[in-house]
């Protein structure tokens, strides 16, 4: 008997024989792998697909007026501090304040009303529709207050105390940052107080019930902030929505609103510039702003300020918020992962790849050679899955790039502007996008040695990644149970797509089908990771215990 | 050999002749009938089709004094969107299985006339998944019927009640069955061109779950009233609407006709790859 000593290929680790063993045993998966002409097709075509499906039915034409199509309609949105698009437009009750002060204010109203009926994407049918008049309705998100913002310029740092129409008394400052306060709504029997107070670059902001006994709700830093600044009272109103849901979908019911504010007690300590106080309808137009919102949420023809004696009536409409993706915004706007429906689409040929690249196996009876080759099931197991995550990754890295990249250009020549995220968000979306692919592949390797059927693995595979997505998408069921849908499945992973956060202060519809998926991007990504994760581990327990 | 086990068999083909005229389609159903897979498969579509319904009609209501943009029949016929992938996927095993084990050279060489192999297996499972989806759309409908009105959805406040009755929710049924009568022959036309489990499984869940994804994400309404009008699932599920029927893309007959044509482009192609090429 001789005793053949293989010679460790050139891919071997330097160290253990079974180090050496698995190195060869992914080359021989990865041969496997690229000798088969269908898997290198559908391999090939899931690229396709996704750059196809997801870049052509992206979106449309934006028509501004009679004659500006595309480019020309792309709104000029200004940029937060935080690299993000914002919405900055409010009515300013304002006068400059050099060095340090503090301004105080009480307000004893805040009423909203709302052009219902205008607007909206699909209308209910056969509904009578009222016309764009005003009326009175609840904006939970109105606010008015006093705000201490570097220049008046739509997008510049800011720090404001304002009262809320449903959530209570708040301090918000760089158009995310979002701090409670008292709750409740005012009135002229509960009214409330605010106060702002500047010391250098940090603002402190308190509120009170009665004018004496003051609660501080917090306290920011506004980096770089001139000395002089612009300080004042202001009210705003994003748009009002309605939101129903149906089959296909959402529908959104709504139109812009403008709030109404009374607001007494103005008291300005400090160095402030002026005689008096100045109205100014910031970022509605305003020469050398941002352009009028083009279908926007505002009433700017109602914006106005009045004073009589130490009362001040402040009606505004627009929103001081990061810009959403969500419906209603206002501006058409898109995010660069609209650009990746044809994901699923490459998603369901990697999984019919990843499950044969298994179940072939068991169909030729392949797998009694390979097991003889290697009897550690394990690492066999291993080695075929991380050569299809491997080719999934690829393969997805290329085409989301791809998509990302002719889906933007695509989407600004037509008019959509794309809301920038930082290089660090852009990457996450791409690397997320093409790991939640090679998981994906992974869990349907792990399926395709469970059931060792393709037919059966296969339907496994779509039935826990892409129908629990369909089911929430198409909306038929619930909200809630869509949500948990999300939650639950590996369909969880897509929340590695969504580059715009979801921001609790800025109503809009958050649903799947518009970006906004239930679970932030890593805890979804986890909960595929776990569901991978324990099908593998199931899928090794089963060939340990079964024969081949 | 004892006459007792004899006897029997001469009087079967005697007395399934009437109902099987062909050899060819009795080969089939005893191809069909003496493997457990295609039963469990029948038996998961109509569990599947009516407890998914009976799902989304309990978790669904209407509270009063809201409108709600429901079509109650559709709602009670949800099933159909999982139910339609198992009759899909028994479709692609009655030809993908031949193709897997090589049993279609044993059937090709028994029967070659190939057109009429092709024809025996989707009359056997037509046969088969309509007999099977009139009582998974009936169990749908009647549950729809006894829940929804329950939950607000009643005749009072304007809402077609689920019934077999006739009108609207009689057709949106009918419909349904040969809807998955549709899906189940286009599948298998699919299977007979690509010749493979793995590819046309894949390619049918493609075809039935892509392109409503597709359309809940596009924007563009040009594109998204393509995908609703000229996809086999979108418009071929428009025979399930019985409320804003002005609004479709497609109206409910048409939209069928739209998937009966995808079906028999499916079929012509599968027979035409099944005579040119071999096996």
């Amino acid at each position: 008997m001789t005793v053949t000593v293989t010679k460790p290929s050139k891919h071997a680790g330097p160290s253990s024989p079974v180090a050496a063993g698995f190195w060869s045993l992914l080359h021989a998966e990865w041969t496997k792998f690229r000798t088969v002409r269908g898997w290198l097709i559908g391999m090939i075509v899931a690229a396709i697909l996704t750059v196809f499906l997801g870049v052509v039915t992206s979106n449309a034409q934006i028509g501004c007026g009679p004659t500006k199509t595309g480019k020309a309609c792309l709104p000029k949105i200004p940029i937060g501090q935080g690299g993000e698009a914002v919405n900055d437009t409010f009515y300013f009750v304002h006068r400059t304040l050099a060095g340090n002060g503090t301004l105080t204010v009480r307000v004893t109203s805040l009423a909203e009303k709302a052009a219902v009926g205008s607007g909206g994407r699909s209308p209910v049918p056969g509904q009578g529709q009222p016309g764009p008049g005003l009326q009175p309705e609840v904006v939970p998100w109105a606010k008015a207050g006093i705000i201490i913002k570097e220049k008046d310029l739509p997008g510049s740092a800011y720090a404001a105390m304002l009262v809320t129409a449903s959530h209570g008394v708040r301090m918000q400052y760089d158009y995310t940052g979002d701090l409670a306060g008292l709750p409740g709504e005012v009135s002229a029997a509960a009214p409330r107080w605010l106060r702002l107070v500047r010391a250098g670059q940090e603002i402190t902001g308190y509120d009170s019930a009665n004018g004496t006994h003051w609660t501080k709700v917090g306290e920011i830093k506004l980096a770089g902030l001139s000395s002089v600044v612009q300080v004042g009272l202001f009210a705003t109103s994003p748009g009002y929505q309605q939101i129903e849901r149906s089959f296909g979908g959402a529908s959104v019911q709504g139109g812009p609103s403008e709030a109404t504010a009374v607001l007494d007690h103005v008291t300005l300590t400090g160095q402030a510039g002026g005689q008096r106080w100045t109205g100014l309808d910031l970022g509605n137009g305003k020469p050398g702003t941002a352009a009028p919102n083009p279908a926007g949420p505002n009433l700017p023809e109602f914006d106005t300020f009045r004073q009589a004696g130490g009362t001040f009536t402040v009606t505004g409409s627009g929103d001081i918020s990061p810009v959403t993706s969500g419906p209603g915004t206002g501006y058409p706007t898109a995010t660069i992962e609209s650009n990746l429906a044809g994901v699923f689409a490459g998603l369901i040929a990697i999984v019919v790849v990843a499950t044969a690249f298994f179940t072939s196996e068991y169909r030729r009876g392949l797998l009694r050679t390979t097991l003889a080759a290697n009897p550690r099931r394990g690492q066999v197991l291993a080695a075929k899955a991380a050569v299809a995550g491997l080719a999934a990754f690829v393969i997805g890295v290329i085409a989301v790039v791809v998509s990302i990249d002719l889906g933007d250009s695509k989407q600004r020549n037509e008019g959509l502007y794309v809301l920038p995220v930082s290089l660090l968000t852009e990457v996450r979306v791409i690397v997320g996008t093409a790991a939640v692919l090679a998981l994906m592949a992974m869990l349907a390797v792990a399926l395709g040695a469970i059931l060792r059927r393709s037919a059966a693995a296969i339907t496994g595979a779509v039935a826990v990644i892409v129908l629990p997505f369909l089911l929430a998408v198409i909306g038929v069921f619930p909200p809630g149970i869509s949500e948990w849908l999300l939650r639950l499945t590996p369909a969880a992973g897509f929340a590695i797509e969504q580059s715009i956060p979801q921001y609790s202060q800025v109503s809009t519809t958050y649903s799947a089908a518009g970006g906004n998926y239930p679970l932030p991007p890593w805890a979804g990504f986890a909960v595929l990771c776990a569901w991978t994760g324990a099908s593998l581990v199931l899928a090794l327990i089963l060939m340990r215990r079964r024969d081949a | 050999m004892s006459r007792v086990l004899l006897r029997p068999v001469p009087l079967r083909p005697v007395l399934l002749r009437p109902v099987l005229p062909s050899p060819v389609l009795r080969a089939e159903w005893t191809k069909l009938r003496t493997v457990t897979g295609p039963a469990w498969l029948l038996a998961a579509a109509v569990g599947l089709t009516v407890g998914i319904s009976i799902a989304a009609e309990a978790a669904t209501s209407c509270p009063a004094r809201v409108t709600c943009p429901v079509d109650p029949v559709k709602l009670s016929l949800t099933g159909v969107q999982v139910g339609q992938a198992i009759v899909a996927i028994l479709a692609v095993l009655v030809v993908g299985n031949e193709y897997s084990t090589g049993l279609i050279r044993l059937t090709l060489a028994a029967m070659p006339k190939r057109t009429q192999v092709l024809g025996a297996k989707a009359v056997i499972v037509t046969a088969l998944v309509l007999a099977v989806a009139v009582v998974a759309v009936a169990g749908s409908v009647l549950a729809g019927h006894l829940i929804l009105p329950g939950h607000g959805f009643t005749a009072a406040r304007g809402f077609p009640v689920p019934s077999l009755a006739g009108g609207p929710s009689l057709r949106a049924a009918f419909g349904a069955v040969l809807y998955l009568g549709l899906i189940a022959l286009m599948a298998l036309g699919i299977t007979a061109i690509l010749r493979d489990n793995a590819a046309a499984i894949g390619t049918v869940l493609g075809v039935l779950y892509l392109t409503p994804i597709i359309a809940a994400f596009v924007s563009d309404p040009h594109w998204h009233d393509r995908i609703e009008r000229y996809s086999p699932a979108n418009a071929g599920q428009a025979i399930l609407s019985t409320t804003g029927l002005k609004d479709l893309p497609i109206s409910p007959w048409a939209g069928l006709g739209v998937l009966a044509i995808w079906t028999a482009v499916a079929l012509l192609a599968g027979g035409l790859v099944l005579r040119l090429r071999d096996a």
